[in-house]
């Protein structure tokens, strides 16, 4: 035996391999099948920060918060049966969002497996299609390398969550600790790295081709760290980009070149520019339905270049012209020294007319006796420092973030995009505040999603996370509520919701709480919020009826969309 | 035309779980799917037959399986030549009668009679697929009883190992060596 090697339970050797990996903190909640972890847990105290959660789902999107503000792998941990398939949720919000993640279950004794032992569940088998990979450890000499391996293979590639399920046995028995330096070797597993000569050839002479080019910038380019590749790309070629809603921060909103967000709730002004563009330059997207509207017409004169890391994702949705399967910091390595400079001077000019038309429809210059959720947003984007972290839940107040947070920097911005899960924002965002130190977090967040993971006010006020949580309350799973008046001719069917007094609530948990009713209060109640050390709270009573424009319609083509009414003609409901 | 699509995987629990989970998530069908092991100890080859025609959809197919950890290589032999061959026995009904004109029959197929029982036949048959249509197409006049069928099996013709174009080859030299995850790609295996 090897000098360096110490004999150790499963259990310990788990803290050992999290050290080892370099995490700082676990987000977790302990069970029946997982106390031999939390027992030894006391021994690695003072090298590993656990943050007990109020309920497992929780947990899973703390880690997902912490890894989308930090770029390392979250981790969170439960028990066997219901504290893993409480995860489920978390762990598939990360799949789709292609985050960092190692979930780490107990389950029951490896020689009860399969005999439906007491809060015994499949987890492997359930989360099969939701997680990049999972292991079930069914041996402690197997644990150390089934970490190292995991850890790889969630941030690598496309980043994603992994599962690794440890039977109580497996973490009582005994083994010597080695952690291995040697690279991880998995033989089906190579991520791409570079284009081929040919394809930097090609996608040169498409892009000092084009006439009307669109940089269609997405989450990849966060994950590559190809932020200035893409800027570079933007100006040494004048390609005006739109970011997807997980693409924003990528490039600042306040480029002259940055058209907003494309899609369902995008800009006008993007939405036609991709219409009519005649190169799409994708980098690190992946066409999702909610970004193209009907395939059929999207962006129909247009040859497209797609990048992307993973290969499934090419020619999947949308069909393009030249695939690149690499990474899009390395490819815009090779492509960008090749670029012709160009000025487009009558593709920009088009653009800004786009641009001209969509602010003058802009909700902000409404005189409204309520608060509007738009209002409130800009609001807080006004008085808050332009390196905020913004945590949005998932509905209209998140597509209003998108739309009147201008996001300047990359990680500052943290939604639940491809899963659209409900609830995320609050744990989220107490996931980030694990990284993000000097800087300040804002949750924003529905009165329907709040409720959804509200006990996680709980571990908010025991670790005193500093995060403040502007809820958006119009009484309505708003979102939804739009759907029914649109197109289910306003049949409000359970989308009316009532609420706790959040003050009161802010209260009883331990932490400040205020209401906002009126725009001139917004200023002073963020003050009191963020003045306060630890969470706070404001509720901002808002109009009812508001909707998200524009918006293109489910299955209607991308520049079918319906406007705000101009607001010399504002047809919108006010107050009830 | 029928994908045939070779796939190279460790051999680990739960690996064809992962390749027939994609298959169902995507409501593909898959007609067969044999399974054993390689030339290589510690992977499995098995060879996939789906219904699906169109390309681009064939493709899709091959870039998600590639995508599971455990997935070596994926090679659709759908438009290469290749040998595919099936394995079948059946049971037929046939008494003493009979036994005799099936005999040649059989031997007309090369294939044998493995089981024999007062009123009943079973043969072995090997070859294309097609050949097993034939003959089965032959037996049922004297009332078929049970087949078993046991999938396509495909190799492609030629001295390559098509499975060479992916990481295979570098996992066999390094065993026991450290090579980095992308040493392929820049050529170096220490």
């Amino acid at each position: 035996m090897n000098k360096s090697e110490r004999i150790l339970t499963g259990a310990e050797l788990l803290w050992e391999c999290l050290i080892q990996e370099g995490v700082e903190v676990v987000f977790g909640y302990p069970g029946g099948a997982n106390l031999p972890i939390y027992d030894t847990l006391t021994a690695y105290r003072d090298r590993v920060r656990h943050v007990l959660v109020r309920h497992e789902q929780g947990a899973a999107h703390m880690a997902d918060g912490y890894a989308r503000v930090s770029g390392k792998v979250g981790v969170a941990m439960a028990t066997s049966g219901p504290g893993a398939t409480n995860l489920v949720t978390g762990i598939a919000t990360a799949m789709m969002d292609s985050s960092p993640m190692v979930c780490i279950t107990g389950q029951v004794a490896a020689t009860a497996l399969g005999g439906d032992a007491f809060q015994e569940t499949d987890i492997t088998g359930a989360t099969l299609p939701l997680t990049k990979h999972s292991y079930l450890v069914m041996n402690v000499e197997e644990l150390a390398e089934t970490f190292r391996e995991a850890f790889y293979i969630a941030r690598t590639g496309r980043p994603g969550p992994v599962l690794i399920d440890i039977p109580k046995d497996v973490q009582n028995a005994r083994t010597a600790f080695n952690y291995s330096a040697e690279p991880i070797n998995l033989p089906g597993y190579h991520p791409p790295e570079k284009a081929s000569d040919e394809a930097v050839t090609t996608a040169l002479d498409m892009i000092n081709n084009a006439e009307q080019p669109v940089i269609l910038a997405g989450h990849g380019i966060l994950m590559s760290h190809a932020m200035e590749d893409v800027v570079e790309l933007m100006e040494q070629a004048s390609v005006p980009a739109t970011p997807t809603l997980l693409g924003l921060g990528t490039i600042p909103a306040s480029h002259p070149l940055n058209l907003g967000m494309m899609g369902m709730h995008g800009t006008a002004c993007a939405n036609h520019a991709i219409q009519e563009a005649d190169l799409l330059i994708a980098c690190g997207m992946r066409f999702d339905d909610r970004v193209t509207g009907k395939l059929a017409t999207y962006s129909p004169h247009s040859k497209k270049i797609h990048i992307d890391i993973d290969a499934s994702e090419l020619n999947k949705n949308v069909r393009v012209d030249l695939a690149i399967n690499a990474d899009l910091a390395t490819v815009l390595r090779q492509i960008n020294p090749g670029i012709r400079k160009r000025k487009r001077e009558a593709w920009v000019t088009k653009i800004a007319e786009w641009q001209k038309d969509a602010s003058q429809r802009d909700i902000l210059q409404m005189d409204s006796p309520v608060l509007m959720g738009g209002q409130v947003i800009r609001t807080i984007w006004e008085g808050t420092p332009e390196d905020a972290v913004i945590v949005s839940d998932v509905g209209q107040h998140q597509m209003l973030t998108a739309q009147y947070y201008a996001h300047e920097h990359p990680h500052t911005f943290i939604t639940s995009g491809g899963l659209g899960t409900m609830g995320f924002s609050l744990p989220a965002a107490i996931g980030a505040s694990f990284h993000v130190k000097d800087k300040e977090i804002w949750v924003i967040v529905g009165d329907g999603g709040f409720q959804m993971n509200v006990q996680e006010l709980g571990p908010a006020v025991q670790e005193g996370a500093n995060i403040n949580i502007a809820i958006i309350n119009n009484g309505y799973l708003g979102m939804v509520r739009q759907w029914q008046q649109l197109f289910y001719e306003a049949r409000y069917t359970e989308t009316p919701i009532s609420s706790p007094d959040y003050v009161k609530l802010a209260e009883a948990y331990g932490l400040p709480g205020y209401r906002v009713e009126r725009r001139e209060d917004i200023p002073s109640a963020m003050d009191s919020a963020r003045s306060h050390q630890g969470p706070a709270l404001i509720d901002f009573v808002v109009e009812k009826h508001d909707m998200v424009f524009p918006m293109v319609p489910a299955g209607a083509s991308l520049h079918e969309m319906i406007r705000r009414p101009h607001p010399k003609h504002a047809t919108i409901e006010v107050g009830k | 035309m029928k994908q045939v699509l070779i796939v190279l995987v460790e051999d680990k629990p739960g690996v064809l779980n992962r390749i027939a989970n994609l298959f169902r998530r995507r409501n593909f069908n898959i007609e067969s799917i044999v399974a054993g092991h390689s030339e290589v100890p510690g992977t499995t080859r098995l060879t996939i037959v789906t219904d699906e025609e169109e390309r681009l959809r064939r493709n899709i197919i091959r870039q998600d399986l590639l995508k599971l950890i455990n997935v070596i290589e994926v090679v659709d032999v759908t438009e290469q030549p290749c040998i595919i061959r099936e394995y079948a026995l059946i049971k037929i009904k046939s008494d003493g009668a009979t036994r005799g004109e099936v005999g040649a029959l059989v031997d007309m197929y090369r294939g044998r009679i493995v089981d024999v029982g007062t009123r009943s036949l079973v043969i072995e048959v090997t070859g294309e697929p097609s050949k097993l249509d034939s003959i089965i197409d032959v037996l049922s006049t004297y009332g078929i009883i049970e087949i078993m069928r046991a999938g396509k099996v495909a190799i492609t013709r030629g001295a390559e190992n098509p499975a060479d174009n992916g990481g295979l080859h570098l996992w066999k030299n390094s065993r026991g060596k450290a090579v980095t995850a992308n040493a392929h790609k820049e050529g170096k295996v220490s």
